[in-house]
């Protein structure tokens, strides 16, 4: 069996940063695994801009962004292998993996960093009434056929789901010369960006209609059309206004799930919300020597913190090879209040500068989000607004983080009451 | 002019098919759709019943127990997926007397290894069920089998044998001639024949209209359906829990199919519609609401897909197979109809046999066939040996069942070739996982679009006008 | 008669909702909510002729699409009608990353650039 410092199971965004940052931290003995036929994993269908405000402070499309990075893999001369699929990890990190030209072959790894991105929620999942046609898509899978085969796979469209993949094909749809006739968003508010709802929906004059879902899927060979409702407080259809939209497809953007088979077959634990691993500050899971980053560890809304959050598992994965981990300067749990939904990372362990990444469980007006050691307010900090659809972020210095006592911080969300706080 | 034409390649007309392809004779299937097994063989609880069900001296119960008999051998020969996992009737404590009664039906019948299981044997062999469960009859010749392999598995080595199948082949006229029967189907095409075979399931009523052997009807009777992730399987059961039985069926069970994915269901409700296979909310309620009362936290959060399937339900409450003039008429075959294939396939050619139909064994009768299976079975090295010499089984197409590149091409190529998205989805289980074909079927849809030389706008998701793509996006160029 | 409007910037994803105050000739005279100088920018010209970037494919000659994009915003009654001039427009099969298909497309002053290498690394 041949053996590698660092293998790295994906090369979207996550994995290429992981490299480019393992590589720089002095590793060479590193192995890329692709399952596609290029570098850039979901980023290659992507062919909007809004990519690397953050991280290169001007508007990428998804491709360019992609192309900074498999630039700079090639520069260092990482090695990677593409259409190649890891069948298996275990916990002492061997890899087994398939390809045309090496057929089935496993490696030893030093390190592992999992970086195999998310999956689009299935229709199956969604349990609609009404007929099995043609016609309906994942907003992704329509994504590809327009943007990487040049396919139109629908003409009239209704689009359930307001995530911004959905979002962003309203749009794209529309411009090819598809009608999209409404999308219907389930909760009360969208789970896409506000930007998105402007110049994806409100630039079409595209109808977003809140509280609403599909109860009916009608058509024999394809979609003829949906029959929508409005959903009460408990998101139950309301009978009496149900109404039938024509159309010929429906385009699902019900949510992203980390795929982390691979992980659950290494015994690796994972957090229930985030249907990701559970990590520390470096991004290791609960088995030494694993690590991972981008949307398999939890689902983000910019690439960029993507690649903030994958070449902190890099560094550190570099770290961990070349023996430089140090022992835990502390153990310090992160749990949540409910209203704030999780965190990445799920527990710190150095005294050192750690951003925590958060989502909260509703719109919220008006807040103040808190961490609390005990019942010691270490950080509070006031916010406008805070909504699921936009992951939030705290900063613990390592002089707070230096006198917890308790072993654990609680994040929570404060409404402010004398500002009208309320859910929306 | 071909000796037997056999109309409907479900698993009962594909049966019959590979029966009748192991004798010297012209023979013909004859398919409404695009793909075979299409009708209630591609939508059942796809199980091998043990024969305790179906009334003492009826074709069901005689057919149904004979057949279970035969079914393991056939799937050996075949390479089906068969797993004998018991299944079990549950009842509370006021139904006992119907388990009784059908224990003692079963033994009339002649069903081998039953018996009834009281509490206490019930919750240790079956932890997860409701604990207020007080008895069940346990019948150990109860298996799962994979109904699309079955069906393919069955035409396809009718046609390794010699079979001719004519896919959208709609029969709309048939016609009497000198010594036979000349077969039109609405786009034109037609074909002579000596004897026929109506094993058109839903519109086998219709058939027999055009065959002048009607009289009788035949409707739809819906059977909704849930499927959980495999991750589930371990925490539920590997036995087919049933239900007490209604007059409408066997009721809602809980089972695993043989690809490791629990199913629930069917539902019963007769329809007047004979294409309608749109699930309902009420559906899903009754399942939901049946299946926990056999057990709790059955894990609904991890439902991948839901269908609807059309039992075609007969007149007669019972299978209608007779012959007149050189017609075998097979009417309302519903469930047992998948166990009692084989027997039901003997005795049509029993029928034909005594219609005068005179046809010794071919020399070179291959009854054996290779599963598509084959390859996701090997040891790592066989298989390395296999991707040495075609690179496209290296290539994973569908990332949630492992299925390679190899593997799909094959499906298309190999009898009965797959010949949309669907069809391959049913030879492979490329797309059949827990991303229901988010990510592979864009795939699939290329390499079927590059073996079959059509363009991505011709290919279908199961055949007439369920396209996918309708046009180029930059049409000019 | 003066206005104030309500408007979700898109400059960033952000997404700061904008108050803007405009007089009675419709020149914006105040922006409030921005948290940076390019939700002003962008308010301003908003409220006059709101301008955005197209993004999509163009067809590469020979078969396929391509990723292009125009290299700045372009008026947003614009959008369409530039796709249907990208729609018509081939691309060389090996256009590397950033070449201009389209010079100053419709008059707009922006270029449609490919946003992909055709080329490849090697």
């Amino acid at each position: 069996m041949t053996s590698v410092d660092l293998v790295i199971i994906g090369g979207g965004s996550a994995g290429m940063s992981a490299a480019v940052a393992a590589y720089d931290a002095g590793l060479r003995n590193i192995l890329l695994l692709e399952r596609g036929n290029a570098l850039g994993g979901i980023l290659l269908q992507c062919v909007h801009n809004g990519f690397g405000l953050h991280r290169f402070k001007e508007e990428l499309t998804g491709p360019e962004y992609a192309y900074r990075y498999e630039k700079q893999v090639r520069e260092r001369g990482i090695p990677f292998k593409l259409e190649t699929t890891v069948l298996d990890i275990t916990a002492d990190r061997v890899v087994t993996a398939i390809n045309s030209e090496d057929g089935i072959f496993t490696v030893q790894a030093g390190a592992i960093i999992l970086a195999m991105g998310c999956r689009e929620r299935p229709k199956g999942a969604l349990n609609i009434a009404g007929t099995r046609p043609a016609g309906i898509f994942t907003a992704g899978t329509a994504q590809k056929y327009i943007n990487i085969d040049g396919y139109m796979p629908g003409n009239e469209v209704v689009i359930l789901g307001s995530g911004d993949i959905g979002l962003i094909m309203a749009r794209r749809m529309t411009m090819e010369g598809a009608k999209v006739k409404a999308v219907c968003e389930l909760m009360p508010y969208s789970g896409g960006l506000a930007r998105n709802i402007e110049q994806c929906l409100h630039d079409f004059n595209i109808p977003l209609m809140l509280s609403h879902t599909v109860v009916e899927i009608h058509g024999r060979e394809r979609v003829t059309g949906v029959t929508v409702a409005k959903v009460d407080e408990r998101r139950r259809p309301i009978p009496e206004t149900r109404q039938y939209i024509a159309c010929d497809t429906l385009l699902l953007s019900c949510g992203l799930i980390p795929e982390n088979e691979l992980t659950r077959s290494a015994g690796i634990p994972l957090d229930r919300i985030t249907n990701g691993a559970q990590v520390d500050q470096n991004r290791q899971t609960a088995i030494p020597g694993i690590f991972a980053c981008g949307n398999v560890l939890h689902v983000h809304d910019l690439v960029d913190y993507v690649s903030e959050e994958a070449e902190i598992a890099g560094r550190a994965a570099a770290a961990f090879v070349q023996g430089k981990n140090t022992a835990p300067a502390c153990e310090i749990a992160l749990r949540t209040d409910g209203k704030v939904r999780y965190t990445v990372p799920q527990r710190i362990t150095a005294e050192e500068d750690v951003r925590v990444y958060f989502r909260v469980a509703d719109v919220y007006r008006g807040v103040t989000i808190t961490v609390r050691d005990g019942e010691q307010m270490i950080f509070s900090k006031k916010k406008g607004k805070v909504a699921p659809g936009e992951m939030e972020s705290v900063t613990l210095t390592a002089a707070q983080l230096s006198k917890v006592k308790s072993g654990c911080l609680e994040f929570s969300l404060c409404l402010d009451e004398a500002k009208g706080g309320e859910s929306a | 002019m071909y000796d037997v034409v056999v109309i409907g390649a479900g698993i009962v007309g594909g049966m019959i098919s590979r029966r009748l392809a192991r004798l010297d004779l012209k023979l013909c299937i004859l398919e409404k759709e695009n793909d075979v097994g299409m009708g209630a063989s591609r939508a059942n609880s796809a199980i091998v019943h043990a024969g305790f069900d179906a009334k003492e001296g009826s074709l069901k119960a005689k057919l149904n127990v004979r057949g279970s008999e035969m079914m393991e051998d056939i799937a050996r020969e075949l390479d089906i997926k068969y797993i004998r996992n018991e299944s079990l009737v549950v009842a509370f404590a006021h139904e006992r007397e119907s388990i009784r009664d059908l224990y003692e039906r079963g033994l009339r019948n002649g069903v081998k290894g039953l018996s009834i299981l009281e509490k206490e044997e019930l919750h240790a062999l079956e932890p997860h069920l409701n604990p207020e469960l007080d008895c069940a009859l346990r019948a150990s010749t109860g298996a799962i089998i994979c109904p699309f392999e079955l069906c393919l598995a069955s035409v396809g080595n009718a046609m390794d044998n010699g079979a001719d199948l004519m896919c959208n082949f709609k029969v709309c006229d048939i016609q009497k001639t000198d010594g036979g029967y000349t077969v039109t189907a609405a786009d034109g095409r037609s074909v002579q024949t000596r004897y026929i075979i109506n094993s058109a399931g839903l519109y086998s009523d219709k058939i027999a209209d055009m065959t002048g052997d009607g009289g009788f009807t035949v409707h739809a009777r819906r059977g909704e359906y849930m499927v959980l992730d495999k991750a589930c399987s371990k925490n539920i059961t590997t036995r087919s829990i049933f239900h007490t039985p209604t007059k409408m069926g066997k009721g809602i069970l809980i089972t695993p199919s043989a690809h490791g994915n629990i199913l629930l269901g069917p539902t019963a409700v007769d329809i007047d519609d004979k294409e309608n296979r749109a699930t309902t909310p009420e559906g899903f309620a009754d399942i939901l609401a049946k299946t926990g009362d056999n057990m709790a936290d059955i894990p609904f959060n991890q439902v991948i897909t839901s269908f609807c399937g059309l039992r075609a339900v007969g007149d007669t409450g019972d299978f209608i197979i007779r012959e007149r003039d050189g017609v075998v008429t097979l009417g309302g075959i519903e469930s047992p109809g998948l166990s009692a294939s084989p027997a039901i396939a003997e005795y049509v050619e029993e029928l034909l046999r005594n219609a005068g139909m005179n046809a010794e064994q071919k020399a070179d009768y291959q009854p054996r066939r290779t599963s598509l299976r084959a390859f996701g079975e090997m040891t790592p090295e066989e298989k390395n040996a296999v991707i040495a010499k075609d690179p496209r089984y290296g290539r994973i197409v569908c990332r949630c069942e492992q299925i390679t590149e190899g593997e799909i091409v094959e499906s298309i190529h190999k009898n009965p070739g797959a010949q949309d998205v669907d069809g391959v989805k049913r030879r492979t289980r490329s797309g059949m996982g827990r991303c229901q074909g988010g990510f592979c079927s864009t795939i699939v849809l290329e390499i079927l679009a590059r073996e079959l030389k059509l363009d991505l706008t011709e290919v279908t998701k199961f055949g007439g006008g369920s396209v996918i793509n309708y046009r180029k996006t930059k049409g000019g160029i | 008669m003066s206005e104030i409007r309500k408007m979700t910037c898109i400059v960033c994803p952000m997404g700061c909702q904008l108050v803007v105050n405009l007089d009675d000739n419709g020149n914006v005279t105040g922006v409030a909510n921005a948290n940076c100088k390019r939700g002003v920018a962008y308010a301003a010209t908003e409220c006059v002729h709101p301008m955005r970037t197209v993004t999509g494919t163009a067809p590469i000659a020979g078969g396929g699409v391509v990723p292009v994009k125009t290299d700045r915003t372009v008026p947003k009654d614009l959008m369409i009608a530039c796709m249907m001039v990208i729609n018509e427009t081939p691309v060389p099969a090996n256009a590397p990353m950033g070449t201009i298909v389209i010079r100053n497309i419709l008059g707009t002053g922006a270029n449609v650039v490919t946003t992909k290498d055709l080329l490849g690394f090697n």
